[in-house]
């Protein structure tokens, strides 16, 4: 019995995040498209209900209803199934990302996280990673020149991006001494003052570039920057299968968002007045925002701008910040 | 009864995937099933309660095997079959099964035995890491010292080896060229 309740639990739980992550992720589209417009002096969708925030539901019927094209000559198995990477990896990485704080339902207490996990934020990480094989294997299998170019670039941007990455989060790691989320949540419990961003400033900024290079955001949308290789990785797909691409990519901004405000911000302890549930839908909504913003303010940066940046100014920083922390915890 | 299961299903997933990569002649599928079955088999740790081994291997896979891509993308048509010469095959599939069943021997010899024990047996309430950390800081430690010596010495000649031409920058290079021409 208490296995079976466990399970139940477990599978409830899991079908809550995909079902709120999922519609989250198709409302940032909406929010993107309209801070986007705000931000360059336009009105953004206006035409499908009030404020165009029907245009959700008409693009959803547009992507269900489109022709699915195959092209001729792709793998078409692996072609297949690299649109299903990106989306699955994403939501698999937020098994270990606890969402907010512990409540009570029906006087049952709710631990809002599907796997508690010893090595949460490795979890996180590496599997969140795994879905940069999603625009690789689309590049390959379509047999198309762009769709090559951003494979190649894919593998470029994962080298790069995942050494700092790892260096960045290994100087906060060190002071709190425990890889889980929960753990690192409960270290900054002291409310804003005890935040690991004033401990950790220059791990929170490699870290939140990072963050932007594995979201392939921009700058760093390298992999299928319009006016460079058409639409990359993705020019061969149409329809739904163009759209898992996107929910993924989605997805993965809502992850580094609570990877990051757990991590530096306090997570989901109360500020203040606030209760903790509350602040950390603040600190994500503030992060989404970041992402658009910067895509509306900064360009692009090349392939090899971003290896020179990644390899010769970030990982060299986030050494040093290492080698700092060190030398002041001991 | 779900370890079971799930054992089950992981190590037909595991089997199934590896069997593609041998048996596949194109490289595209021969890669992806080797970065599926490098995946599942962290389900294994996972299901030994290793999850720091679990996330190791889906970490340090995911970068090995892109590196792989890196070069099957640089040296074949990955939408074409390889045709493999194959001299000699009986002796090829003799030697490699017996090599197999070799290694399930080994493997499976001190558990049938049961004479197998932890040389360090798992504290308890030590965590994963820790023991992990524990082990490689103490008992292992020259072991780990030199394997990464071994590595920075092989990333150091590799940096020899293609180092002819590395205080060129070739974009930069291209695009003074070509300015050079238009002027």
């Amino acid at each position: 019995m208490g296995e079976m309740a466990i399970v139940i639990e477990t599978v409830i739980k899991a079908i809550t995040v995909l079902a709120v992550v999922a519609g989250m992720a198709a409302f940032a589209t909406y929010i993107e498209r309209k801070v986007l417009a705000f931000m360059q002096r336009r009105l953004g969708p206006m035409h499908v209900g009030p404020h165009g925030i029907l245009q959700l539901a008409a693009d959803g019927i547009k992507l269900f209803t489109k022709e699915d094209i195959v092209p001729q000559n792709s793998i078409k198995p692996i072609f297949k199934i690299a649109p299903v990477i990106a989306p699955a990896s994403a939501f698999t990485a937020m098994a270990a990302v606890p969402f907010f704080p512990e409540f009570t339902l029906f006087g049952y207490t709710v631990h809002p996280i599907i796997a508690d996990i010893n090595v949460g934020i490795l979890f996180v990480m590496g599997v969140a990673s795994v879905g940069m094989y999603a625009p690789l294997l689309a590049g390959m299998s379509s047999v198309n020149k762009w769709a090559l170019l951003g494979a190649a670039r894919t593998v470029i941007q994962l080298l790069s991006f995942e050494v700092v990455t790892g260096l960045s989060i290994l100087a906060p790691l060190m002071m709190i001494g425990s890889l889980s989320l929960i753990d690192i949540n409960d270290y900054q419990m002291g409310g804003v003052g005890s935040w690991l961003a004033w401990k950790q400033p220059l791990a929170f900024v490699l870290f939140m570039i990072a963050g932007f290079a594995e979201t392939n955001r921009t700058p760093f949308d390298l992999i299928e920057v319009e006016s460079e290789v058409v639409s990359g990785y993705a020019t061969d797909y149409s329809g739904m299968r163009w759209g898992l691409f996107f929910v993924g990519e989605y997805a993965n901004m809502i992850t580094v968002s609570f990877l990051v405000s757990i991590i530096f911000l306090g997570g989901y302890n109360p500020i203040w007045f606030i209760p903790g549930g509350l602040a950390i839908l603040l600190k994500i909504s503030f992060f989404i925002f970041l992402f658009l913003w910067v895509r509306a303010a900064w360009p692009h940066v090349r392939p090899d701008q971003l290896m020179w940046l990644c390899w010769k100014v970030l990982m060299p920083l986030a050494l040093l910040n290492i080698l700092l922390t060190g030398i002041v915890l001991i | 009864m779900y370890e079971v299961i799930a054992f089950y299903t992981f190590s037909l997933l595991t089997i199934a995937l590896f069997g593609v990569v041998v048996i596949s002649k194109n490289a595209l599928y021969s890669m992806s099933a080797l970065a599926g079955g490098m995946i599942f088999i962290a389900g294994f740790f996972f299901m030994l309660e290793a999850e720091f081994l679990g996330v190791v291997q889906i970490i340090v896979y995911t970068g090995a095997v892109m590196a792989l891509y890196a070069f099957g993308m640089m040296f074949f048509d990955t939408t074409k079959e390889v045709r493999e010469r194959v001299h000699a095959q009986k002796v090829i599939y003799t030697l490699a099964i017996l090599v197999a069943v070799c290694v399930v021997f080994i493997v499976s010899g001190p558990i049938v035995g049961q004479k197998m024990q932890a040389l360090y047996p798992s504290i308890e309430g030590v965590g994963n890491i820790q023991m992990v950390g524990l082990l490689l800081f103490t008992k292992y430690l020259v072991v780990f010292e030199l394997a990464a010596i071994m590595l920075l010495v092989a990333m150091i000649s590799g940096i020899l080896l293609v180092s002819d031409r590395m205080n060129l920058d070739l974009t930069l290079k291209d695009e003074d060229d070509k300015e050079r021409e238009m002027i």
